[in-house]
């Protein structure tokens, strides 16, 4: 068994940041776990621009985004090992790794840092009904193809779901000379930033066919057409309103899911709304030493933010390795989400110990206008932001200082939520 | 077009056509199986309930209730032998009303009388020790200890890679257009050239109604009776311990609740009668239904973890009976036909009492080297971690996992498509050793598998397909 002060899971954009950080926060044995053949993550893939405008005040695309932190990782020369795949961390922090040139190895590690980002949902998910045929890709997967591995993965395609990477794809395939005939959306809204909508979509008139959904999908081989069908306010389709459109592909762009199994595995607290775990404002899991940051702790809107979030967690998963021992209890308020806010995180904030100033990230539940965003400690309200339009596909986020608290020793509840006035 | 002479074609590579190979591979008999798809269990063998029967539901005296009861007491032996997943992890029947339970009791007497052991019938409280998650409407239950469960695809693939090994050829892609009765026996013409046989064996699934009506006056009819199932997270895959079925009603078994041998849990089937032989297509209506009947046996099953719906068509015969023997009016052509459920537990016994029947009408003398066993695939991930690590060591690719969710890896894709009878498309591969069966569905590791597919083939990325002819991953490479 091999032993490190902070082992990371995962080299994409969010572990690359927390490695960058511990380093800089003074650990010097620290390894990145990858289990592609390079760093960067999905980033890689995304060979679109838009990416670090907040962080790098350029638009950048994936790989050069990627790159950035890549090269921080080697000026560093922080040690990672590619091609590598976790398969198990147990609560002793001990790390089951597995590759082609080490074989099968165990890692003890003082601190973990959750950076394994997410996964699509896939159309069993979402039960929907028809053949089996070749020709449906979740979006990812048909990005991959098409640009890291070079191949055009169809013709004549529909897009359900108006997730981010559909809407790019639905630009991207068009670029590559496919026909995409329509992108559907279960939703009365999407779920992608609006940037994207105006520049995938608008731009190349694709049409967004909200409250609509694929009810059928025909083709024994291939795909040869699918069906939409507009949904009610409950969801469900409506009968007399299905469009037949003939089709070799469907991509499916329906949601991405932060991929736990192994936070599972070490048993930490998980939030059933982010599906990711509980943290604390150190970002740290219900398991001691053990930090998240990235998609895996909640699906993210901009790499930007992820990068943010992931250099706390570097930070502070190397304040904890230096410390040598839990920090002592201190007073901890809990966050709640309430009123059209879907969840907080972080869950919980340390008063006593934390940093001057935390972000709460969050999510709205639907699409709002022309409503606060409102901050109660214990029933008090102590600030409010007016916001012409909130949105559940871009994300949301308070500051809370650390002299705010001052007023309230005794303080148990932050409630985040929204308000009409 | 090519001729070929055969002792024995066997016409549909599912689990009973390859249960008969395998049995008449013990003989000295040229056998050949003709299937249409690129592969051996790719009709109504890989999508079913994955269950082996305990044999209380068919008639007594019944061909169904021979076979099942013989299919069940065989498998544990068969699974050493062939080394595919099967467990025995016992059935109850649940019963719902008092008014009801005289037709438990039938069940009961009829299981007796079909002579599966051990039955019992139990209350409703003594169900839910066994299994906590049983609804509170369960007043009594059949319980069937000698229950079991299998993966259909291992054990498919097992009887045909045996019986290949053991000298039985395999052509797949063929599509059997003609039966013709010779002076000497059959022809059966197929698009990939014409199969001179002494003996036919039909085991065409839901074709077997036309395959045996080319030779025969005796009509067979044989209506595809659909079956929509849901298959949930292996983090859904205890919910429930043993196969918990329905009361049987008109059409069918009910809905059914059962772990799989790998894990996940599976609810279904839907028993609708259509007429498209090739329907295997899923309907709202009715994975609809197998959410709403699961939830009258199973509190709380994890709807929201479904990770893929699928359908199957069983052959459903109008005589309500498997149609097993040398046909009437056509000597040397033999049945397997109407083989629906408890087909893939019956298919051991069929294959037994074919061949049997075949090698005695032919006075066929049994093959001295013939070897019965059959290794199953290397899975390092039920390795320990010392014999995992030894492996890799040897054998690097084994380190190399691709299907993050199933935890399998290059060297068992490898595997997969080198050994005998190996994995020519993506399904091949999945229903071989899982990759991209887990919670991703193949999001991941698609790219990557095509890779290891096209490299190990020597294909063209293009020609890489899901399953059959046609079924083309991608449309070709980009700007070309």
């Amino acid at each position: 068994m091999t032993a490190h002060d902070i082992v990371i899971i995962g080299g994409g954009p969010a572990g690359l940041a927390a490695a960058a950080a511990a380093r800089k926060a003074g650990i010097q044995d620290i390894l990145i776990l990858e289990r592609d053949s390079c760093l960067g993550g999905i980033l890689n893939q995304c060979i679109h621009n838009g990416f670090g405008l907040h962080t790098f005040k350029e638009e950048l695309t994936g790989p050069e985004y990627a790159a950035r932190y890549i090269r921080m990782v080697e000026e560093e020369q922080i040690p990672y090992k590619l091609n590598t795949m976790v398969i198990d961390i147990n609560k002793d922090k001990e790390v089951t790794v597995i590759n082609r040139e080490d074989g099968l190895n165990t890692i003890k590690a003082r601190a973990v840092i959750l950076a394994m980002g997410c996964r699509e949902r896939a159309r069993g998910a979402l039960n929907i009904p028809g053949y089996r045929p070749a020709g449906i890709y979740s979006a990812g997967t048909a990005q991959r193809l098409m640009n890291i591995e070079g191949y055009s993965v169809g013709k004549e395609v529909v897009i359900l779901g108006s997730g981010d990477i559909g809407l790019i794809m639905a630009r991207r395939m068009t670029l590559e000379g496919a026909k995409v005939k329509v992108v559907a959306e279960l939703m009365p809204y999407s779920g992608g930033l609006k940037r994207n909508i105006v520049q995938c979509l608008d731009d190349y008139g694709i049409p967004l066919k909200l409250s609509h959904t694929v009810v059928d999908i025909q083709g024994k081989e291939r795909v040869t057409g699918i069906t939409l069908a507009e949904v009610g306010p409950d969801r469900r389709p409506i009968p007399g309103t299905e469009e037949h459109y003939a089709c070799d592909t469907l991509l499916l762009s329906v949601g991405l899911l932060p991929e736990n199994e192994l936070s599972k595995g070490i048993g930490v607290s998980m939030s059933p709304i982010t599906s990711g775990p509980e943290v604390n404002d150190q970002l740290e899991t219900s398991a001691e030493g053990v930090f998240a940051c990235g998609n895996v702790l909640h699906v993210h809107d901009l790499v930007d933010y992820v990068s943010e979030e992931a250099t706390l967690a570097g930070t502070n998963a190397a304040a904890y390795v230096k410390a040598g021992r839990e920090r002592e209890a201190g007073h901890v308020a809990e966050l709640k989400a309430e009123n059209g806010v879907r969840y907080t995180v972080p869950q919980s904030i340390d008063i006593r110990n934390m940093q001057d100033k935390i972000t709460v990230r969050f999510r709205v539940a639907d699409v709002y206008k022309d409503r606060y965003i409102s901050v109660y400690y214990d029933g008090v309200r102590v600030s409010k932001r007016k916001k012409k339009v909130l949105a559940p596909g871009e994300m949301e986020q308070v500051v809370l200082k650390k002299d705010s608290f001052a007023d309230y020793p005794d303080l148990k509840n932050i409630v985040i939520c929204t308000e009409v006035e | 077009m090519k001729e070929m002479n055969f002792d024995a074609v066997i016409i549909g590579g599912g689990v009973t056509g390859c249960a008969i190979a395998r049995e008449l591979s013990r003989y000295e008999l040229h056998t050949c199986v003709v299937e249409r798809e690129e592969d051996v269990c790719s009709g109504t063998s890989k999508a079913n309930s994955a269950i082996v029967h305990a044999g209380h539901d068919a008639a007594p005296g019944s061909a169904k209730a021979r076979f099942n009861v013989e299919g069940n007491r065989m498998m544990g032996q068969l699974a050493q032998d062939l080394d595919f997943e099967f467990k025995r992890n016992g059935s109850l029947i649940l019963c719902f009303a008092e008014e009801d339970m005289p037709a438990l009791q039938a069940l009961y007497e009829k299981g007796i009388k079909n002579g599966v052991p051990d039955l019992k019938i139990i209350t409703g409280d003594e169900a839910r020790t066994m299994e906590p998650n049983l609804t509170d409407t369960v007043i009594a239950a059949l319980y069937a200890p000698t229950g079991g469960i299998v993966c259909p695809f291992g054990l498919t693939i097992a009887l045909a890679e045996n019986a290949c090994d053991n000298g039985v050829e395999f052509m797949f892609n063929t599509r059997v257009e003609q039966v013709k009765k010779t002076d000497g026996g059959y022809d059966v013409v197929t698009d990939g050239g014409v199969f001179h046989s002494t003996y036919v064996i039909n085991a065409a699934g839901v074709y077997a109604d036309e395959i045996h009506n080319m030779v025969s006056e005796k009509k067979l009819h044989i209506i595809p009776r659909k079956g929509d199932y849901c298959l949930l997270d292996k983090e859904a895959g205890h919910h429930v311990e043993r196969t918990i079925f329905q009361l049987p009603g008109k059409l069918g078994k009910g809905v059914l609740v059962t772990p799989t041998v790998h894990g996940n849990l599976l609810t279904g089937p839907t028993a609708t009668d259509i007429e498209d032989k090739e329907a295997t297509r899923t309907t709202a209506k009715e994975l609809a239904f197998v959410m709403e009947k699961a939830n009258v046996s199973v509190k709380n099953v994890p709807f929201r973890q479904v990770i893929t719906s699928f359908s199957g068509l069983r052959a459903h015969e109008t005589g309500d009976d498997f149609v097993v023997g040398e046909a009437e009016d056509a000597e040397n052509f033999f049945d397997a036909a109407g083989i629906e459920s408890p087909g893939l537990t019956s298919a051991p016994a069929i294959g037994v009492y074919i061949a049997e029947l075949v090698a005695g009408k032919a006075g066929a003398a049994k093959k001295e080297n013939w070897n019965g066993r059959r290794k199953g695939f290397i899975r390092p991930e039920h390795m320990s971690k010392e014999e995992r690590a030894a492996l890799i060591k040897e054998r690097p690719e084994y380190g190399a996992i691709v299907c993050r969710c199933e935890g399998v890896s290059e060297g068992e894709i490898m595997d997969a498509i080198n050994r005998t009878l190996g994995a020519v498309s993506l399904d091949g591969i999945k229903r071989r050793v899982r990759q991209g069966m887990g919670r991703c569905q193949a999001g991941f590791c698609t790219p990557r598998t095509m890779e290891i597919l096209a490299r190990e083939r020597g294909m063209k990325m293009e020609d890489i397909c899901k399953n059959g002819t046609g079924s083309n991953m991608i449309t070709g490479k980009k700007d070309k």
